[in-house]
């Protein structure tokens, strides 16, 4: 255990500190004032986009994880907008890069990174939720072209999208995960309809989107025909990367004692009340339990030693923890905690209610807290698969 | 940045986890819990020769002169194997003579201490955990008086660092006159608890005080965290392997989803426990600003989560995980022992508000 920074991870720390102060003027809040123009900013500096080639409009550095670390905590503490993150950026480009062809990387990447495509995923369906492979979507074979017929859901950002990354079906004759495709389709090709999907939360995060004979030329599949699958679940890695960080559960929690000494009842500090105040010092362990856990995964991956059920478990838990710590802050709040619109009463724009409801879909969407359950048994503790049933 | 366990650090757990499977297997366990004439005279002498009794005293008295994150490893095979060895006196005692003896005191005792002569046990639970049954001492004029409860090894101790109602600190001597001893019989039959009543007994200061007993009681309360630890990964191990094996309706009863979620959810609540133990004793030496609120969290989420896995570990064996045959309770003993020791989680947490200001008490 040697948590002290070299000479060298000090002086860049010092660097990203530099750059946010020279261009504090440009973002408030976790906002930039112009979204596309400080995107660029970061690319050009090294601060998004940072491992991607020159050649595709990244920065062109080395993967250095401890790097990447420091710019994130330095943003954090800044309150500075780290730069897009849609689903093109943090899924489709790296699996182009792992597995596109040279033309697919040299068209789509770098406008993608700039902010001029927006792309959306299309994998689940009605009928395939936690059993993805199950999917049901065709694409037909007709001269150069896919016809494809059949339905997506949960498909965020699609009524914004220029672009999606799907998943069809094929090969309906081979195996299930051996006869799915990836495709990239353009949103306004003729036969597609967008209707956004309205939750709990009161706002459409999501869409159904709907294909008739949507025509698509072959050469628009990635990483081989019947391939999707394989090319899928490189995507699907960093999706459960990104849900569940460690980071983000420290900083709303940051803000939970923040509400808690600042909120009063009958004058009297939320926190003062001896329950609540255990309450969030449990939270506070789990919190910390977490981001040292992932500490010793970062040093893992420096080291290239297997996580194990470390890696295995932080989806999970690192959801389940964010959802608890919006759950006590509605507590804490009482009755403010179930205002919803705008009003002289409501706190913090009625975030806490919103993250309460919104992220209940992250323990259930990127894998059920079940399938995750499987996965840690399975794969972490080495205990069998369920059985499939007989055919009746 | 590296947060991980060093090479020799693994190789000094693993060679500790070999030692005890012999010198502390599960039939020896057995012996010492079901015979109080049997104080472990032999495992303790295995550990001494493998060097533990000196983990935490400085090479130039005889020892290894590790950190407390060593202690941590070995607190955390201890555990695992429900030994029957006090071992928080083993650390405690070195930490309240480096930081709050006299060179004299120092050279007295550590080379004993370190070559397993005398044992130590630390008189610190009203400190700590607060005063039960009108317990504390009281000291004046070099003397103490009153009682003392809950002392692992203080049975067998031939030295004691007690802490007084002021927070003060003291060197007794085992034979001093005055001092009685009584055995306070508990749940846990692997670890002996003492009643110890002063009378007039004579004492040496410690200097340090408060302070002292804050850092007696961090690094205390990472030690139970990391004993508690090592119990609850074997229980947890011993519920994947069992469910592995045992069939009921025509397959193994780990393919059953209502009882892998069990084990997926015990790995899950255990996991980050270990870090989190890993960075308390970490910081006792490297990071002092955050010592105490890290111990106290490692304490109170592994007491926590210690009672999840010994409750849900014993359920996946079925029936047969309450029987003495299988000879899981120890395990789940030695769990329910150190939710309260120095403290049970609901006051760990509280006393973890107060460093931060969030308490008005």
């Amino acid at each position: 255990m040697d948590l002290s920074e070299t000479a060298e991870m000090a002086a860049f720390r010092g660097e990203v500190r530099g750059f946010l102060a020279a261009h504090k003027a440009e973002f408030e809040a976790g906002a930039a004032k112009d979204l596309k123009a400080w995107q660029k900013l970061l690319i050009a500096n090294g601060y998004a986009a940072r491992t991607i080639p020159k050649a595709y409009g990244g920065y062109g550095a080395e993967p250095d994880i401890l790097k990447s670390r420091i710019i994130a905590e330095e943003f954090i503490a800044a309150a500075a907008p780290r730069g897009m993150a849609g689903q093109g950026i943090s899924m489709l480009v790296p699996t182009l890069l792992e597995v596109g062809s040279e033309e697919q990387k040299a068209r789509w990447i770098e406008p993608t990174l700039n902010g001029d495509i927006i792309w959306c995923q299309g994998y689940s369906e009605p009928g395939a939720g936690s059993d993805l492979a199950n999917l049901q979507t065709k694409a037909v074979e007709d001269g150069k072209d896919f016809i494809i017929s059949g339905s997506k859901i949960w498909t965020s950002t699609a009524h914004l999208a220029q672009m999606m990354f799907c998943l069809v079906r094929t090969e309906p004759q081979a195996a299930k995960h051996e006869g799915i495709s990836y495709v990239l389709i353009p949103m306004d090709t003729p036969g597609i309809e967008v209707r956004p999907l309205k939750t709990m939360t009161g706002a459409s995060e999501f869409n159904e989107v709907f294909f008739t004979d949507v025509r698509v030329p072959q050469d628009q599949v990635v990483g081989g025909r019947g391939r999707g699958w394989f090319v899928a679940n490189t995507t699907l890695k960093h999706e459960r990367g990104m849900l569940g960080d460690p980071n983000a559960a420290e900083a709303r929690l940051n803000s939970l004692v923040h509400l808690m000494t600042t909120e009063t009842v009958d004058g009297q500090r939320i926190v003062d009340n001896p329950i609540f105040r255990d309450r969030l010092m449990q939270l506070q362990g789990r919190v910390f339990a977490m981001k040292f856990n992932g500490l010793r995964l970062l040093t893992s991956q420096l080291t290239g030693e297997p996580a194990g059920i470390a890696g295995l478990i932080v989806k999970l838990q690192g959801c389940e923890l964010n959802h608890q710590i919006a759950a006590l802050a509605i507590d804490a709040l009482g009755e403010l905690g179930v205002l919803y619109t705008d009003g002289p009463h409501l706190r913090a724009k009625g975030g806490w209610q919103r993250s309460y409801m919104f992220d209940l879909g992250l323990i259930i969407g990127g894998g059920t807290a079940q399938i995750q359950k499987n996965i840690i048994s399975e794969r972490g503790l080495g205990m069998p698969r369920e059985p499939k049933p007989a055919a009746a | 940045m590296d947060f991980a366990l060093t090479q020799d650090q693994r190789l000094m757990q693993e060679s500790l986890v070999r030692t005890l499977a012999e010198a502390s297997s599960l039939d020896r366990v057995r012996k010492f819990a079901g015979d109080l004439s049997d104080k472990g005279g032999d495992v303790w002498q295995a550990l001494v020769e493998f060097g533990l009794a000196g983990i935490c005293v400085p090479e130039e008295h005889g020892g290894l002169g590790l950190g407390l994150l060593d202690a941590a490893l070995a607190s955390e095979a201890l555990g695992a194997a429900v030994s029957p060895v006090p071992f928080m006196g083993v650390v405690l005692a070195p930490i309240a003579l480096l930081r709050g003896g006299t060179a004299e005191q120092q050279a007295e005792w550590l080379p004993k201490l370190a070559a397993g002569q005398v044992m130590a046990a630390a008189v610190i639970s009203e400190g700590v955990a607060g005063a039960r049954d009108g317990a504390g001492i009281r000291a004046s004029n070099g003397k103490l008086a009153g009682k003392g409860l809950f002392v692992p090894g203080g049975m067998a101790a031939g030295l004691l660092i007690v802490a007084d109602t002021e927070g003060g600190l003291h060197l007794v001597r085992g034979d001093a006159a005055g001092l009685r001893r009584h055995l306070m019989p508990g749940i846990d039959e692997t670890r002996r608890l003492a009643e110890l009543d002063f009378d007039g007994v004579e004492a040496e200061p410690l200097s340090g005080g408060p302070e002292l007993l804050t850092a007696l009681r961090d690094a205390g309360w990472v030690l139970v965290a990391a004993d508690s630890l090592g119990a609850a990964q074997v229980m947890l191990d011993k519920a994947v392997a069992y469910a592995k094996e045992r069939r009921q309706f025509d397959r193994v009863i780990g393919s059953f989803q209502a009882v892998k979620h069990l084990c997926a959810e015990m790995a899950a609540e255990l996991e980050p426990c270990r870090s989190l133990v890993w960075y308390a004793a970490y910081a006792f030496d490297a990071a002092p600003a955050e010592a105490s609120l890290m111990a106290a969290h490692a304490k109170a989420l592994t007491s926590e989560v210690g009672r999840f896995v010994a409750r849900t570990a014993t359920e996946v064996h079925g029936g047969m995980g309450i029987t003495d045959l299988l000879g899981l309770h120890f395990w789940f003993k030695r769990l329910g022992l150190n939710r309260q020791l120095l403290g049970g989680p609901e006051r760990v947490r509280e006393l973890a508000a107060r460093m931060q200001g969030l308490s008005a008490a």
